[in-house]
């Protein structure tokens, strides 16, 4: 068990960190979170960046356009611009850490010329088109509808939930194209683009007051057969490949900026008087545990991805105990701030933003669900 | 970056487990299996090996709730070159100064809450006999004041050392409270299927075994790094993992758990002695709160 560097981690680190402190300052200021058009290109702006100084797809392999580093590379990666305070995947997110991915497994030469470069270069955004109004948890129970139409599949039906879809070039989306199947085996991957006819995007306003993701309206949206990924009805396994890509590292950055908050808070609660009442101080104390806890289960997690190409100890216990800690420490904000905490600001934004955690990318539950099923082993209920 | 366990050290972990898996084995056999001499160098006759070999020897004492003063004869021989049978003991911010197995000992390693450390030969500490709850780990109380002792680079390695070892103590209990827990879930069955398909069940066995993993992690990256707070941390959600986890394990048995004739009374008795033992929870939030 080790925990440093080696030679070339440490140089890779030194290089980044240069590069970090050389590049953040000349970044523009970050747009308002309500600003789309703002946000796209602050985004792919910075994309752009990460590709100009060969730090894009950092974790794709090189046959992709990516860098193919190791997964503790990628770990330092994540690391380090997230100490750096530089800007975060954002709108990237879905080309970079899962459609792009997706592509460059399952893709044929002529799909991954297509795609793969413009997410690279910050040029293409794309979304994820799984969830509908009856298939969330459940999500083989989509029902959005693909027929065959020549060298087209012509789709009928609706998602929901997709984040980023206002700005979104593409969409992965998940179809059924075939209803009599067993549920898992009639679905498929297609990549629809956005501005094609018959496509609405209806904004959706979260909790927070901001419009974070939509509504998509698909009505008889033509899909040319040569954006299939995979074959027809293989689109479950197409999607499911590409959670072994990450590798360890979902939510490494986020691990990072939780730790710093809590310090953060902590500096906050010593200012403000909040640091004296020993209750608080000791779920700080907690709270910093738990992140360090967290940080060292993604390391090991990294690590034992590295060595056997997946990652260990399970993600699911990892995604229960982080969104759970997550959500604890801005409830714990709320009280070190006070008053603060019934205004609009940043504690309250993250406070709010924090509630999806345990529902996004699979919720509490059916992570409890995994980890009791598969992992310990325990019957299925009737 | 390499945080996983080498060859070595999977097998140094899987002859343990053999020696200690269904059987309490005698003291003399925890000896010769090196329990005691893992870090001590090898020209002294010991292995020579570093804190995480420790770790992962403590985390199978855990696992088979091994009795004996096990904490303190390691960290006795390892840092103080101390031979025999010694046990680590704080003296506590209230309540009694609390001797395991007194009779048993050849040294006591009397901590204070400044970590000064007084190093007591058993036979001379003054102490009767006091009925403890756990059956399997006998206690005296200490008579009168409890001797200053000294500070030196090396009590604070004692102290440190101490709650490491302890919590991997936990660590282990806790991933049994989840094999228990499972194991029972899995055969007994109510409204004609196994309790263990009840999504009630599984979610509290999914958590046990969330805070298990986290806790174990946290305590190998503290015998890599040897940072005094970061062992804190460890022992901290370690001894969540073994209290909690033994609790919720003893509410999968139902009235079955609230027997003497199951385990499962023992595992939650001997968790909340190891709770505190090594530095206690205040101990660990205050030190994991100096640092923020
Ligand atoms: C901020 C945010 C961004 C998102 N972005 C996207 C996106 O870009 N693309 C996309 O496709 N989707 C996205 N989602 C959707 C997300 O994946 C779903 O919300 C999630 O999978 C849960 O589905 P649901 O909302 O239908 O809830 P439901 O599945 O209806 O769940 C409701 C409640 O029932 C519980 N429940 C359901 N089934 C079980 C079970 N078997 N056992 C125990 N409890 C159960 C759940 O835990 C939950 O508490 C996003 C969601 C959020 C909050």
């Amino acid at each position: 068990m080790q925990l440093s560097d080696t030679t070339e981690e440490a140089d890779f680190r030194r290089r980044l960190r240069e590069w970090l402190g050389k590049t953040l300052p000349e970044l523009p200021a970050a747009p308002d979170p309500s600003d789309w058009p703002g946000r796209r290109a602050f985004d792919t702006a910075w994309q752009r960046r990460l590709f100009d100084a060969g730090y894009a797809g950092i974790h794709w392999p090189v046959d992709a356009g990516g860098r193919g580093a190791t997964p503790s590379e990628h770990l330092i990666f994540l690391e380090e611009t997230e100490l750096a305070g530089a800007p975060y995947v954002g709108a990237n997110f879905v080309g970079l850490l899962h459609a792009g991915p997706t592509i460059a497994t399952e893709g044929t030469p002529e799909q991954r010329a297509r795609f793969l470069p413009p997410v690279l270069r910050g040029e293409e955004i794309w979304c994820q088109g799984f969830s509908e109004p009856g298939a969330g948890s459940d999500l083989a129970a989509l029902r959005t509808r693909a027929v065959r139409d020549g060298d087209a599949y012509v789709v009928t039906g609706s998602k929901i939930w997709t984040s980023h879809a206002e700005v979104a070039d593409w969409c992965e989306l998940l179809v059924r194209t075939d209803p009599d199947a067993p549920k898992h085996r009639g679905i498929t991957w297609l990549a629809m683009p956005m501005d094609a006819p018959g496509v609405t995007v209806r904004p959706l306003k979260t909790l927070a007051g901001t419009t974070e993701f939509a509504e998509l309206f698909l009505d008889e949206v033509r899909i040319p057969v040569a954006n299939r990924l995979g074959a027809e009805n293989d689109g479950w396994r197409v999607t499911m490949v590409t959670l072994s890509f990450e590798r360890g590292t979902a939510f490494a950055s986020e691990t990072v900026a939780c730790q710093r908050e809590v310090r953060e808070l902590a500096r906050v609660a010593r200012a403000n008087g909040a640091w004296e009442d020993l209750e608080l101080r000791r779920e700080l104390a907690t709270l910093a545990a738990e992140f360090a806890a967290l940080w060292r289960l993604v390391q090991w997690n990294v690590s034992e991805a590295a060595a056997n190409g997946v990652p260990g100890a399970g993600g699911s216990v990892f995604k229960l105990r982080f969104s759970e800690a997550r959500q604890r420490l801005y409830d714990v904000a709320a009280r070190v701030v006070g008053g603060e905490a019934l205004l609009e600001g940043a504690w309250s934004a993250q406070r709010l933003q924090g509630l999806s955690y345990t529902i996004a990318a699979g919720t509490s539950q059916i992570q409890r669900n995994i980890v009791a099923q598969r992992i310990l082993g325990l019957p299925r209920g009737r | 970056m390499e945080f996983r366990l080498t060859e070595d050290q999977h097998s140094l972990q899987r002859a343990l487990r053999q020696v200690v898996t269904d059987r309490q084995p005698s003291w003399q056999e925890l000896t010769e299996v090196g329990l005691f001499q893992l870090r001590v160098p090898e020209p002294e006759g010991g292995l020579g090996l570093g804190l995480p070999e420790a770790v992962l020897a403590f985390e199978e004492a855990g696992r088979a709730v091994l009795a004996g003063p096990l904490v303190g004869t390691e960290v006795a021989a390892a840092v103080l070159g101390l031979d025999g049978r010694a046990e680590v003991v704080r003296v506590p911010a209230r309540g009694p100064v609390l001797v395991p197995e007194l009779p048993t000992l050849d040294h006591v390693l009397l901590l204070h809450p400044d970590d000064s450390l007084a190093v007591l030969p058993a036979a001379a500490v003054d102490a009767a006999p006091a009925a403890a709850v756990d059956p399997d780990r006998p206690l005296w109380r200490l008579d009168g004041t409890p001797p200053p002792g000294e500070r030196t680079p090396e009590t604070r390695r004692v102290a440190a050392d101490a709650t490491l070892l302890t919590a991997a103590l936990q660590v282990g209990l806790a991933s049994r409270t989840v094999a228990e827990a499972v194991a029972y879930a899995r055969t007994r069955e109510q409204f004609g299927q196994p309790i263990g398909a009840f999504q009630a069940v599984q979610h509290l066995c999914a958590d046990m075994l969330a805070r298990a993993e986290l806790a174990r992690v946290a305590v190998y990256a503290a015998a890599v790094s040897g940072d005094e707070v970061e062992i804190a941390g460890a022992k901290l959600l370690a001894d969540d993992a073994a209290v909690h986890g033994a609790r919720d394990c003893l509410q999968v048995h139902g009235g079955m758990g609230f027997t003497w004739e199951a385990r499962v009374h023992r595992l939650l008795k001997r968790a909340w002695a190891w709770e505190q033992a090594g530095a206690d929870r205040e101990r660990c939030l205050e030190s994991l709160a100096t640092r923020l």
